[in-house]
């Protein structure tokens, strides 16, 4: 049984999310193969080889590929899913634009966000904003998966894996990339990061969430997250919402603060491996989850904790 | 310009998920339905192009149990022109949805087809692009913004690290993300006068389409609690906890 990986990338460097995807296909055993699909991307694919797992990085480098956009990239991989009984990608934005049209296009059904893999086409993956957790089984002879990147531990880079060029042209696009507006953000990627301080509504506007919780990460060398009402309100971008619609993570040490913890937010980051929390009402759900809970002023109890750290 | 708008009918966002105790699934009965969040986006979406006098039609299609009724006369109390049930009482994966609303759109042929980017209750966040990919068009998920002119979509997307803008022909398939606007609420006489708009209704089973599940669910089961943990008294309490106790600083 052979496995495609779909590297996660942008052109200069592997994402991390790469060596996670490739420790959910080792779990589910096989050949692995990583394509990287880019333009000007032999540095990605130099990096893929190093992965531990993988037998082969394929690399398809051509214009076509170089914003990675769903329609190219769902027909190159379509174009090689007949080696292949497992094809994976990453649960990132681009594996979800990407993946479901892989799908449709093999007439299979996605796993979607898979947390766990219980058996060579079994996995579980969340409900309901976790609520609840499904084990379910593919029947389809090409089981397509997207994984969440932060159930699984990268994999190790000390291999060497042969590097193989693909040439595929895909049809005339009839989407068009325009444009791309990177976040400002000094701090790790919220998604791989070891700590995570994220703040919510209670923050009451944009300049005090930076005042409150840009020198406590800082401090912390962590990653900021935002609940999603503190988005809705525009505390923060959308890029740091934390929960059920935005990103999980499942840090070692995650913050909440003035977040009184919606089920949604719950969702995003109710896998950390110590939760503390700081809010000034004691009756708040996201105290029922925290390890450490501290009810006071976040305006006073923040700086003092930047303070004494 | 013709908009077709899928909605779904799903669990309350507000009401609590219960597991049933035998792992046969999530309890849903009695329990308070509305449209799925990120649709009341789309139908919203449809309805501010409308009104910018860019989209002339919308048409709301649900696929679901006959209750699924209640969910496109929302739609059509938000503003909707008309709506399609496709009636079933199975569980339809998302592969399913997508060639049914295929059926659906070779045969009202609209230019634009803008759904939420995942259901609440599945989680699945597939569907969009399923469809897109069915009717060889192009896709723009997660939209934040959606400008149409010259037979041309664009679409501000979020995206992991910030925003993409993409450069769609019509028609396609747009999906949406939270921020794309806030839904209206349907006033009491556009709900009276949904009462009255054209609600068609189609068979599932007479589309010819496969309806039965590929994904075998084997459990569903309640996620493991975390162990309780503690409150503190004082900043310092806190700092010697982290640093002494759970040893993550």
């Amino acid at each position: 049984m052979s496995i495609l990986v779909l590297a996660e990338h942008d052109n200069s460097a592997l994402s991390p999310a790469t060596a996670r995807t490739v420790a959910a296909a080792l779990a589910i055993g096989g050949t692995i193969d990583v394509l990287v699909a880019g333009a000007d991307c032999g540095a990605v694919a130099d990096a893929a080889a190093r992965l531990d797992g993988v037998a082969r990085v394929r690399v398809a480098d051509d214009a076509a590929f170089a914003h990675q956009l769903a329609e190219p990239v769902s027909e190159l991989v379509v174009h090689l899913a007949g080696d292949y009984g497992h094809i994976l990608a990453p649960a990132t934005t681009t594996g979800k634009s990407v993946l479901p049209r892989v799908a449709a296009l093999l007439d299979v059904m996605q796993v979607s966000d898979i947390t766990a893999v219980k058996g060579p086409k079994a996995f579980e993956r969340p409900v309901y904003a976790g609520a609840a957790l499904q084990t379910v089984e593919a029947t389809a002879d090409t089981v397509v998966v997207t994984v969440r990147i932060s159930a699984f531990d990268a994999v190790a880079e000390t291999g060497a894996a042969p590097i193989e060029p693909v040439a595929f042209t895909p049809a005339a696009p009839k989407a068009r990339f325009v444009s791309r507006e990177a976040a400002a953000s000094e701090g790790p990627e919220l998604a791989n990061a070891r700590i995570v301080v994220s703040g919510g509504r209670a923050l009451g506007s944009q300049e005090q969430f930076n005042a409150i919780i840009k020198p406590l990460a800082d401090k912390l060398g962590a990653a900021i997250g935002a609940s999603r009402a503190a988005v809705d309100s525009g505390y923060a971008p959308n890029d740091w919402q934390v929960g059920q619609t935005g990103k999980v993570v499942a840090p070692d040490l995650y913050v909440a603060v003035g977040i009184s913890g919606a089920i949604q937010h719950l969702a995003g980051m109710k896998n950390a491996k110590v939760i503390v929390a700081i809010d000034k009402d004691p009756d708040a759900p996201i105290f029922k989850l925290a390890d450490y809970g501290l009810v006071g002023d976040l305006f006073e109890l923040v700086p003092e904790l930047t303070e004494s750290l | 310009m013709k908009v077709l708008v899928p909605v779904k009918r799903v669990l309350d966002a507000n009401v609590a998920v219960r597991v049933k105790a035998d792992g046969s699934g999530v309890d849903l009965a009695n329990l308070k339905m509305s449209m799925n969040p990120f649709d009341e986006i789309a139908v919203e979406e449809a309805i501010k192009l409308k009104e910018a006098g860019i989209a002339a039609e919308i048409v709301a299609v649900s696929i679901g149990p006959a209750q699924a009724q209640d969910t496109l006369r929302t739609a059509l109390a938000m503003g909707a022109d008309s709506a399609i049930l496709v009636k079933t009482d199975e569980t339809i994966e998302p592969l399913a949805v997508a060639k049914i609303l295929k059926s659906i759109v070779d045969q009202q042929a609209p230019d634009l087809v803008i759904m939420g980017k995942q259901a609440i209750d599945d989680d699945s966040n597939q569907t969009a692009q399923m469809l897109a990919a069915l009717l060889g068009w192009p896709q723009a998920t997660f939209a934040s913004k959606v400008v149409i002119a010259d037979g041309k979509a664009s679409v501000t997307r979020e995206v992991d690290g910030g925003l993409e803008t993409l450069e769609l022909d019509l028609p396609a398939v747009i999906s949406t993300d939270l921020r794309l606007n806030v839904p209206r609420y349907a006033s009491l006489p556009n709900v009276m006068k949904a009462k009255k708009k054209p609600l068609e209704e189609i068979d599932a089973a007479s589309l010819g389409i496969s309806l039965a599940p590929t994904l075998r669910v084997i459990s569903t089961a309640r996620p493991p609690e975390r162990k309780p943990g503690v409150m503190v008294g004082s900043v310092a309490e806190l700092v010697d906890k982290l640093r002494n106790e759970a040893r993550i600083i």
